[in-house]
């Protein structure tokens, strides 16, 4: 295939809270400025924007791409929103990628922007609209029932229990204790996990990450710009993405095979062939702690019900051999929805770049992995990235 | 470049603080409504749950009996190709037991929780399921594989819905 290499080159994000003064815009505004200030760049540099953002029901804002252009830099430039729910952070950086790649452009700007807290008493509620009109909303579900009944399939498929996905929670929210972003840094037990509220068993409070409002923004560029921009740019060396149908219960729960596809297709860009070995760190979704181990599954990262041992022994804590959600991911960091996403991949920059700070995995990684999942559990978003 | 390094924005703010009024905001509550045609495949399963009946579409080319029903196999990429007739039973894929609204806010106090399930009907093929409820069991009898039945609404009130089906309930060996 010939396209032109791409390399992130500058990364920005504001911290992730329940509700943030700013407005969308201006939330996405600050991320942009910092991306573009970290390389050194002005907006003038950049020749296309992409914007990604969530649902417009939690904004109440219809062509909500359109009411964010101005923050993310997109007036009077080549912009476009994308969306694919909760995968869009992950997409937004493939999204830039097919800009610059196709040779159309030499730089893009990727913004994520999401506040969720306009939508009130709780966010959750915009969420009914996802589910079919008429064979499922007349039931009057709730966003956690999805979750739920595939958290008890995949359970129940691997006999895994509840105290041993709790793990992921621990962990991820004591990483989040080291990210200046984090709405929900905690050091906390298993116990406190499984002692938390019931909302839909198996689902504890504690297994689920927090409504967030936030921005998350990088800077792409081509292969000779980006060498002008910086001595350490970090090259995306593989997209994919994958849509299941929307017919969820009629697929098998414990296994998320959109999410695998989405991986080899990225894998087959990269030419990874192992990727147990070859991905040194990653960053799946993990918007509720099973999901952590679900996605490592399908990213071929584990063995399908093993990825719960690997947690349980250790390996993916940031010391371990595969550190997965370094960052803190979306239960410690926040779950800004868009914006996760492409938090993460910031994440992976910083860390292939040996610049996470505290929360640095020793021997720098060469070779990292951001994903995101989203829509009604059928999309899996995948982006491979090496220094 | 190394987060810690940076100011970063995004500054929070307390429920509190805009009950306060010590931030203001701009409230709108929608006032929307919509009709939704039920389609052609849809409209039939309605049609026919009103009936007390529980229908699948076969696609004959990969042969799967699919429910809900629909018009085009999304896997062949093809119109489908008949009605089939399923049982009104099933097996539960997966359970939750559930405790909050569609909103968010907590279910009454005394009030059973929720029983949303993923039941695998008889007579469609096999992992092809509908989300519905579960009723007439306590929580912890609740296993997966379970065998159920519907308990339908009377049919001077059903009005062409899912919830004609009150609920699943555990089926009689």
């Amino acid at each position: 295939m010939a396209y032109q290499k791409v390399a992130i080159v500058g990364a920005g994000i504001t911290k992730f809270v329940r509700r943030a003064q700013e407005t969308g815009k201006e939330l996405a505004f600050q991320a942009s400025k910092m991306a573009l200030d970290s390389c050194g760049m002005t907006l003038k540099d950049v020749d296309c924007v992409s914007l990604g953002t969530a649902p417009d029901a939690f904004d109440g804002v219809h062509m909500k791409g359109e009411y964010l252009s101005d923050g993310s830099g997109g007036w009077r430039k080549p912009y476009m929103r994308q969306f694919v729910g909760g995968g869009t952070g992950v997409f937004a950086p493939i999204h830039g990628w097919l800009h610059v790649a196709s040779g159309m452009f030499d730089t893009c700007l990727v913004v994520c922007s999401e506040k969720m807290s306009s939508c009130y008493p709780h966010p959750q509620g915009a969420f009914i609209t996802i589910f079919d009109h008429t064979t499922e909303q007349a039931l009057n579900p709730t966003l956690i029932w999805i979750f739920a009944l595939e958290m008890n399939r995949f359970m129940s498929a691997y006999g895994i229990s509840k105290e041993d996905i709790a793990q992921v929670s621990v962990k991820n929210k004591k990483n989040a204790m080291d990210h200046p972003s984090a709405q929900l840094p905690m050091d906390i037990t298993v116990e406190d996990v499984m002692n938390s509220e019931t909302l839909a068993w198996p689902v504890n409070r504690l297994d689920i990450s927090p409504a967030s409002d936030g921005a998350a923004a990088i800077v792409l560029a081509s292969e000779h710009t980006a060498k002008r921009i910086t001595d350490k740019p970090v090259w995306i060396d593989g997209v994919g993405w994958n849509l299941d149908t929307a017919y969820w219960a009629t697929r098998d729960l414990a296994y998320p095979r959109y999410v695998e596809k989405a991986a080899r297709m990225a894998y087959d860009m990269a030419g990874i062939t192992e990727p147990k070995r070859e991905i040194e760190i990653a960053e799946p979704y993990d918007p509720f702690d099973y999901k952590e181990l679900h996605h490592m599954e399908g990213l071929l990262l584990a063995d399908r019900g093993k990825a719960v041992e690997m947690t349980v022994d250790g390996v993916t804590q940031r010391d371990g051999d595969r550190p997965i959600c370094p960052s803190g991911g979306a239960l410690g960091v926040g779950n800004p929805i868009a914006a996760t996403g492409l938090m993460k991949v910031i994440e992976i920059f910083l860390q292939l770049r040996g610049e996470a700070g505290p929360r640095q995995v020793p021997g720098t990684p060469h070779c990292g992995l951001a994903q995101a999942w989203g829509d009604l559990m059928q999309v899996g978003t995948v982006v491979v990235l090496r220094s | 470049m190394e987060l810690e390094k940076y100011e970063l924005g995004g500054t929070y703010y307390k429920e509190k603080d805009l009950k306060d009024g010590k931030l203001l905001s701009l409230d709108w509550k929608p006032k929307l409504q919509y009709a939704w045609d039920d389609g052609v495949a849809i409209g039939r399963y309605l049609a026919e749950l009103k009936k007390g009946n529980i229908i699948a579409r076969k696609c004959n080319k990969c042969g799967r009996i699919m429910i809900p029903p629909r018009m085009f196999c999304e896997l062949c990429w093809r119109p489908t190709d008949e009605w089939v007739d399923c049982k009104d039973t099933g097996r539960i894929s997966t359970y939750s037991i559930c405790y909050v609204n569609w909103d968010a806010s907590r279910i009454k106090k005394g009030e059973k929780p929720h029983l949303p399930a993923v039941i695998e009907i008889d007579g469609a093929s096999p992992g092809m399921g509908i989300m519905h409820i579960l009723g007439e069991v306590d929580p912890e009898d609740v296993k997966i594989g379970m065998k159920v039945k519907a308990v339908w609404k009377k049919p001077a009130e059903r009005e062409g819905s899912i919830t004609d089906i009150l609920y699943f309930k555990p089926a009689r060996r």
